[in-house]
């Protein structure tokens, strides 16, 4: 155990950590917005409660995902200080303009509508809250774009042993970026989508009104949609594999030989013969590139050492994740045809639905294994390897004490959480004062801060 | 353009700690100004809708560093590191605690937010002191005077702020508190201060004498219950004592360090010049509307 070992643990942990909260910020915000949208347009109270309701369950996961994110740009500096050095002058540029571009956006209009509730002109509240949510998946965007120049690094020369950027719109549009940043954003909404749909399914259960078969209907459609985008992206990305980072592609599929009309394999021992060429390269009989002859190249290329990722993990994260991606959007599409034309939610339906919480972070997370743990062991492609990246100052007590710290005090958030979120959600939305009349004039939002 | 873009970081940072600054002194002063729920409630509500879009100063010097001068960001997270640690765990606690004592329901919860949100405004507003005194003087003792007179020039500041900002016994707690505060900074300055351009330039000691008379006038302007023209003074204090820093630390923002060695190749300062100053209009104008939306003193519940 040395302290590389521990920062590759503190990054695993922080970084997993962190996006259990950021899916739900990109998919919650939007689907907010979009609930006040309909109050603003319709002016029908449900909206209304449903959006003060699911927006406070979404601001106490949200203050969850601004934390652990400053440790996230942190972590590179003090961790990782070789690697820092080697890539700031092209990983750095997009960190930069997401904090300026996306940040500044999100907190200060959040902070708006938290706290704007009575003081802004309607419509400008609305917009308030609408371009937080555009701030969060623009973001999403900028570090995506970061990420995939790890494993795909474009627009960019090395000189005297750092990398230097040369070319920022190459690094913007990466083919990698454009497949893995709608792949992603469309899996956070999955995510969303699966909340909504166990808090709704829950409330459904427990006072049976009919708000909450909306809020229901809405996040399936939600799911459904972004489970295809899902699909389609993963495709594309798969397809990317096969041409950028073969060795990942073969290591997901536990394939040592090249093989000509390669098989899928959904477990090990049972194959479907020729799925695998097609799906990377759409031709049933192309030849997928196996571990061994890559890592023959690989050592050709850069000397001994093993190139190849941790075969277990790649290889059952990718069927995990397709696994419980697939469960998700399979309970949304079953939930379309069981609510059809005004049919009732059934109620064995809607406690299946409870599913829908953990299956699609399982997914995502998985996901991230896949493609972080599958690009080992480099940390930028073909340059820089990730033993080579960590600060060679820094000692193993202190990584350990920040690794311990970091762990403790992120454990006791994690369950903080689910208590308040739980209390919040058992509760229910706020009773109106006065019970809705149709002549009535329209009760004025309270401060929900 | 290293110089330019030396000069965004170093008014990054200076933004980050005259508006962070108030956050950390409403943060510590909130327990102590609110003797009851719903004054501390009001306290904490004056910076509620902008301490977050404050932090994201932080996280902009940050992101820009690593961009710009990615040795100097590098070097300076990695050699601070069990401090900087400390510093994302009094952020942590600081925004959980800030964004969550208005969803939790129980007095018990209330009190451990409120104890997070101390704890993480006292941490980072001592420690960035004592990281950068460190990094000028490169001794323990300074950065001990450093982290506190940091840690009390946010009390300060974060008083004169309160007092500012809200109506009623927390204003005139507030107000009194800044008193004190005033008490403990002037001697404090004329020991601090004076250290930063010692051995330096003409501009260091400038910024520097600055920060001292903004001081001093920010102390008597409160006594004098002129409010706004006092928080003026205390953010034109921090705001030249930051000046002074980034004044010493061109020379050499570690020990060891040159800008031009540390920094990046000129397309991507280039590149980046373009996009950030059509930007920076933007979020200057969107974040100080925020203030204007909110211009109104907070009254108690």
């Amino acid at each position: 155990m040395d302290a590389l070992d521990l920062a590759r643990w503190q990054f695993g942990v922080t970084t997993v950590y962190h996006f259990l909260f950021v899916p739900l910020t990109i998919g919650l915000g939007v689907f907010v917005a979009g609930l006040q949208t309909a109050w603003h347009r319709t002016g029908k109270e449900h909206y209304l409660r449903l959006t003060k309701f699911f927006g406070k369950l979404f601001l106490i996961n949200f203050a969850m995902g601004v934390v652990t994110g400053i440790v996230q740009e942190f972590q590179f500096g003090m961790n990782w200080s070789e690697y820092s050095v080697f890539v700031g002058d092209v990983f750095g540029a997009p960190l930069a303009l997401e904090a300026l571009l996306a940040f500044f956006m999100e907190s200060t209009f959040l902070g708006l509508w938290i706290f704007g509730w009575d003081k802004l002109p309607k419509r400008i509240h609305l917009a308030c809250i609408w371009a937080a949510a555009i701030g969060s998946n623009l973001s999403a965007y900028f570090i995506l774009a970061a990420n995939a120049w790890m494993k795909h690094p474009v627009g960019y020369e090395v000189v005297d042993g750092k990398a230097r950027m040369n070319d920022l719109w190459a690094v913007l549009t990466n083919s990698t970026a454009l497949a893995q940043v709608p792949h992603t954003v469309a899996g956070a909404f999955v995510v969303a989508g699966g909340f909504v749909l166990a808090v709704s399914g829950y409330r459904l259960l427990k006072d049976r009104r009919d708000m909450w078969r909306g809020s229901l209907r809405a996040a399936l459609v939600m799911t459904a949609i972004a489970g295809a985008v899902v699909a389609g992206t993963g495709d594309m990305s798969a397809k990317l594999l096969h041409e950028q980072q073969p060795m990942k592609l073969a290591a997901a599929e536990g394939l040592e030989h090249d093989t000509k009309g390669a098989p899928f394999s959904v477990a090990p021992g049972i194959e479907i013969p020729k799925v695998l060429s097609f799906l990377a390269t759409n031709d049933f009989d192309a030849t997928i590139r196996g571990t061994e002859s890559l890592q023959a190249d690989f050592e050709k290329r850069f000397g001994p050492g093993d190139y190849r990722p941790d075969a277990t993990i790649t290889f059952w994260s990718f069927r995990l994740m397709i696994v419980f991606g697939m469960a998700t959007v399979g309970l949304s599409v079953l939930g379309l045809w069981l609510t059809r034309r005004r049919r009732p939610v059934p109620g064995w339906f809607a406690r299946t639905l409870l599913l829908a919480l953990p299956l699609p972070l399982l997914a995502v997370i998985s996901g991230w294994l896949l493609s972080e743990m599958g690009r080992q062991p480099w940390t930028v492609a073909g340059e820089l390897l990730t033993a080579a990246s960590v600060s060679p100052g820094v000692s193993l007590a202190e990584v350990a004490i920040s690794l311990s710290v970091f762990t403790a005090l992120y454990g006791g958030l994690a369950v903080a959480e689910v208590v308040l979120l739980a209390r919040h959600v058992r509760k229910g939305p706020e009773e109106p004062p006065v019970p809705a009349e149709p002549l009535a004039p329209r009760r004025e939002p309270s401060l929900m801060y | 353009m290293i110089t330019l873009w030396f000069v965004i970081i170093a008014f990054l940072w200076t933004g980050y700690f005259v508006l962070e600054g108030f956050d950390f002194g409403v943060g510590l002063l909130a327990p102590f100004v609110g003797r009851t729920e719903s004054e501390r409630k009001q306290a904490l509500q004056s910076i509620g809708p902008v301490w977050d879009g404050n932090e994201v100063w932080l996280i902009t010097a940050v992101g820009a560093m690593f961009a710009a001068f990615p040795a100097w960001y590098a070097g300076l997270l990695s050699s601070f590191y069990l401090p900087l640690t400390l510093v994302l765990v009094g952020l942590i606690m600081r925004g959980i605690g800030l964004e969550w004592r208005g969803k939790v329901t129980r007095p018990s919860e209330r009190a451990w937010c409120d104890l997070f949100v101390l704890l993480g405004s006292a941490l980072p507003a001592f420690l960035w002191g004592a990281i950068f005194a460190d990094v000028i003087l490169g001794s323990g003792v300074a950065a001990l005077v450093g982290g506190v007179f940091s840690l009390a020039v946010c009390v300060l500041h974060g008083a004169v702020f309160l007092a500012l900002k809200t109506e009623g016994r927390v204003r005139l707690r507030a107000r009194r508190a800044a008193l004190a505060a005033t008490a403990v900074v002037i001697p404090l300055a004329v020991v601090a201060l004076p250290a930063i351009p010692a051995g330096g330039s003409v501009p260091g000691w400038i910024a520097a004498g600055g920060a001292m008379a903004l001081l001093a006038a920010g102390g008597s302007l409160i006594w004098r219950r002129r409010e706004g023209w006092a928080f003026a003074a205390t953010a034109g204090a921090i705001a030249l004592a930051s000046t002074a820093v980034f004044v010493m630390l061109w020379r050499a923002p570690l020990p060891g360090l040159t800008p031009a060695e540390a920094a990046s190749g000129p397309y991507t300062l280039g590149v980046l010049s373009w996009i950030g100053l059509a930007i920076l209009p933007f979020v200057l104008g969107y974040q100080g509307w925020t203030y204007w939306v909110f211009r109104k003193r907070v009254m108690a519940a």
